[in-house]
């Protein structure tokens, strides 16, 4: 379960005790709560999911998952 | 699981499905209206009338504007509902040439929102050029409605040979889109309470007689043109396809969408090709007249964007089939109701 | 889109897609269970691609579709109240009660209003203190964390008019249940990226040590999906049965653990029904007693109708993966998303749904 989408943290405050950031998905920009991740930063990338951050994108990860498929596109061609 | 009697077929009421363009609403005007209004025109159900009075042809159509909020990055509901009136003509040839604009007003409303609403339309209307040569006003009393409605209709010339029709459209030919997908809808959703987001999106509301006069004047093989308002591409190509009979074959990377309209469908679990529109066209064309008329497309300011977006084939009559970027096929299948943000 | 679009890339599935060829030599049956891997298959005709070594079944993963009856009836029971506004997830306005549905209840004059996030309720709830504010809070494991953070918040700032009913369901005990189940043909698991996103993945370790299965937590593009049955395919023709994490960018063995910590405060686990299936024990999140006073079931109530879905639906089979939409005689004739007969050809998410949208043309096609 299911929908959430990563997103690149543009501001981040704190109302009331609670982290609360702008973020932005391939052009529009909307809140989220940032509480779930108190590890990300400004410009880190956050899964969001109902409004909420539940992850922070791991970059290192990423670019290994990618570079193992990229190595998996060279070989089929 | 014990069994249980039936099913929630019974339509006893309306839901707010039955206005979003999909299957509902044609279910709606089948069932409730087309028995009582006997016409072989009205049966046709194109987005307007095409009629002969004295020698002429006149295209005839009517529209009703209900959009929230009423003022939107981009445009208004009175700007909007003079450009839709005004596609509704032009997509079936037609040079448009009046209107009338009939307000249903909630007691309370502020004065000065219907005078910026009133200036925006005839603003708009002269920008086409088009006359608001009648109206009307009635007030509903607090509680009854949602501050304004407009419902307007227009009347236009349709010029000699030209006939644009569904029943015209067949296998082999091209389907061309006059632009960007989903402005308008992911527009106004921004601005929704419950839903709201920020964005530099602006409804793409634009009158495109202009447009349409510039395609007809490099081909006569355009064989129907349709706006694709609610319900989006996917309702108007689904149309399209059951009354011609035919199936219609898209390309998915031939489809232009702005990054903004892709992040906010994404965030929300929608699908582009369900988003409303509100200045875009669709055109069936002979296929050897594409190319020419994409030309006359592109040098439109409104359809710089043009593309081929797919054909026509007899296979599968009735349904639209789409080729994605995989270069597997999926059905793109009329809605129910409205598109709905989805959690999963 | 950063993060999104190279996941879609048809080039490296085409590649992925080539590997999962050779490495399969036998026959593998696999689960997906979270519907939005379910509308990612289907959107991107996945099955098509794949060789026909390999079947996909689709498992109970959206929880708008399990949603009990008797919670869809109480819910349209609250938001019937005129001094309600009763606010939900989009997606289960269609999901049909026993005699009706919650846009048909918002069309008796009900005010249900359409969120994209549980705050949004709370924000309503400040808004208007004469009204009472109640939000449908259903959901696998993903959404828990943000259901508990906003009645946590309601609690902390006493806001008296703001109450929630519950639906949450677990995924883990479905997975015992299908595994238990004689139908059951499931050889191999992929597991819920965002779900495990939240709650890690050592509940899939005890799973695939207790059944010795092989399970891959997998992401929700295209390339994530394809790398999970890849993944799969490799263990089960080596006979592994362990754990295995695709969407290490977002999933870590641990979780979310500040998410768990609000959800540990705010829900208890409890039994729960699944719509289609039964009860299934410890498979759902209520809320704890000291948030009595947020539980729309306690504050409202409602009494409970025993509800009981048409004779057609064959939900049940079809959510625990033992028959496909295409083999229910009511599917794409009597039961449609217009006129849907039980909630998997509701939801967006539910297989009979997302195969009747994409995939009718085949099946026309077959039929010819």
């Amino acid at each position: 379960m299911c929908l959430a989408i990563p997103g690149k943290i543009v501001e981040t405050k704190e109302i009331d005790g609670i982290r609360i950031g702008r973020v932005q998905f391939g052009g529009v920009t909307r809140e989220a709560y940032l509480d779930f991740v108190p590890e990300a930063r400004l410009g880190d990338f956050v899964i969001v999911h109902v409004g909420f951050a539940i992850s922070r994108v791991d970059p290192e990860e990423a670019v290994r998952t990618y570079r193992l498929l990229e190595e998996m596109g060279r070989e089929e061609a | 699981m014990t069994a249980c009697p039936v099913p929630l077929a019974a339509k006893d009421r309306i839901l707010l499905g039955h206005g979003s363009g999909g299957r509902l609403s044609a279910e709606l005007i089948r069932e409730v209206f087309l028995p009582f209004f006997r016409s072989p025109v009205l049966n046709q159900m194109d987005d307007q009338a095409v009629v002969e009075v004295g020698g002429s042809r006149l295209a005839f159509t009517t529209d009703s504007f209900v959009v929230k909020p009423l003022f939107f990055r981009g445009g208004n509901i009175g700007s909007l509902a003079v450009h839709g009136t005004v596609n509704d003509l032009a997509m079936g040839g037609a040079v448009p040439l009046f209107l009338s604009a009939g307000f249903i007003l909630e007691e309370g409303l502020d004065t000065a929102v219907l005078k910026r609403v009133a200036e925006a339309m005839g603003r708009a209307a002269e920008a086409v050029p088009v006359e608001i040569v009648t109206g009307d006003t009635k007030v509903v009393e607090k509680g009854c409605g949602d501050a304004l409605y407009i419902n307007t209709a227009g009347i236009g010339l349709v010029p000699e040979g030209i006939r644009l029709s569904p029943s015209r459209v067949r296998p082999g030919d091209c389907v061309l889109l006059s632009g960007y997908l989903g402005d308008h809808g992911i527009a106004i959703l921004a601005e929704r309470e419950g839903i709201r987001f920020e964005t530099e999106l602006a409804s793409d509301s634009a009158p495109l007689h202009g447009l349409v006069a510039d395609m007809l004047a490099v081909s006569r093989e355009i064989r129907c043109l349709r706006d694709p308002t609610r319900g989006g591409l996917s309702s108007t190509l689904n149309e399209i396809a059951a009354r011609a009979g035919v199936s219609i074959q898209l390309e998915e990377t031939a489809i232009p969408v702005r990054e903004e309209v892709r992040g906010a469908c994404e965030m929300l679990g929608l699908d582009p090709l369900y988003v409303a529109n509100e200045g875009k066209l669709v055109a069936f064309v002979a296929p050897d007249a594409a190319e020419r008329i994409l030309t006359a497309m592109r040098r439109h300011r409104l359809g710089r964007d043009a593309v081929l977006i797919g054909t026509v084939s007899e296979k599968h009559p009735g349904l639209v089939v789409l080729r994605s970027s995989f270069g597997t096929t999926r059905i793109v299948d009329m809605l129910a109701g409205d598109q709905l943000p989805r959690i999963c | 889109m950063k993060y999104v679009d190279e996941y879609r890339d048809p080039r490296l599935a085409k590649a992925l897609v080539g590997e999962i060829r050779r490495a399969a030599t036998q026959h593998w049956v696999l689960m997906e269970i979270c519907g939005g891997q379910t509308h990612t298959l289907v959107k991107y005709g996945i099955e098509e691609l794949l060789p026909p070594e390999v079947e996909l079944v689709h498992g109970p993963g959206c929880p708008v579709c399990v949603t009990p009856l008797e919670i869809i009836d109480k819910a349209i029971a609250i938001a019937s109240l005129p001094d309600v506004i009763f606010v939900s997830y989009g997606d289960m306005l269609r999901v049909p009660g026993s005699s009706s549905d919650l846009f048909r209840g918002k069309a008796s004059g009900g005010d249900v209003r359409i969120a994209y996030s549980p705050m949004e309720a709370l924000r309503l709830a400040r808004e208007n203190p004469a009204r009472r504010v109640v939000f449908f809070a259903v959901g696998f494991e993903t959404t828990a964390p943000a259901n508990a953070m906003a009645v946590w918040q309601a609690k902390r700032e006493g806001l008296r008019n703001f109450s929630m009913l519950v639906s949450h369901v677990l995924v883990p005990p479905a997975i015992r249940l299908l595994w238990a189940s004689p139908g059951n043909r499931v050889q191999g698991f992929i597991a819920p990226g965002h779900v495990c996103t939240v709650m890690g993945f050592t509940e899939y370790e005890e799973l695939a040590r207790e059944y010795n299965v092989p399970i891959v937590v997998g992401g929700f593009e295209p390339l994530d999906l394809l790398e999970a049955i890849l993944m799969l395919v490799r263990q089960l023709e080596q006979g592994q049965t362990k754990v295995e994490n695709q969407y290490a960018r977002s999933v870590t063995r641990l979780g979310n653990e500040a998410a768990r910590r609000r959800m540990a405060e705010v829900f208890e686990i409890c039994d729960r029904s699944w719509r289609g299936i039964g009860p299934i024990a410890q498979s759902g999140y209520r809320l704890r007693a000291e948030y009595a006073a947020h539980d729309a079931e306690k504050v409202f109530g409602v009494e409970t109708i025993t509800a009981s879905e048409p004779a057609e639906c064959i939900s049940a089979l079809v959510l625990q993966g033992l028959k496909k939409p295409v083999e229910c005689g009511a599917f794409a004739t009597r039961c449609t998303p217009e006129n849907p007969l039980g909630a998997p050809m509701v939801s967006s998410e539910g297989a009979c749904a997302a195969y009747y949208q994409y995939r009718r043309h085949a099946l026309v096609g077959a039929a010819r």
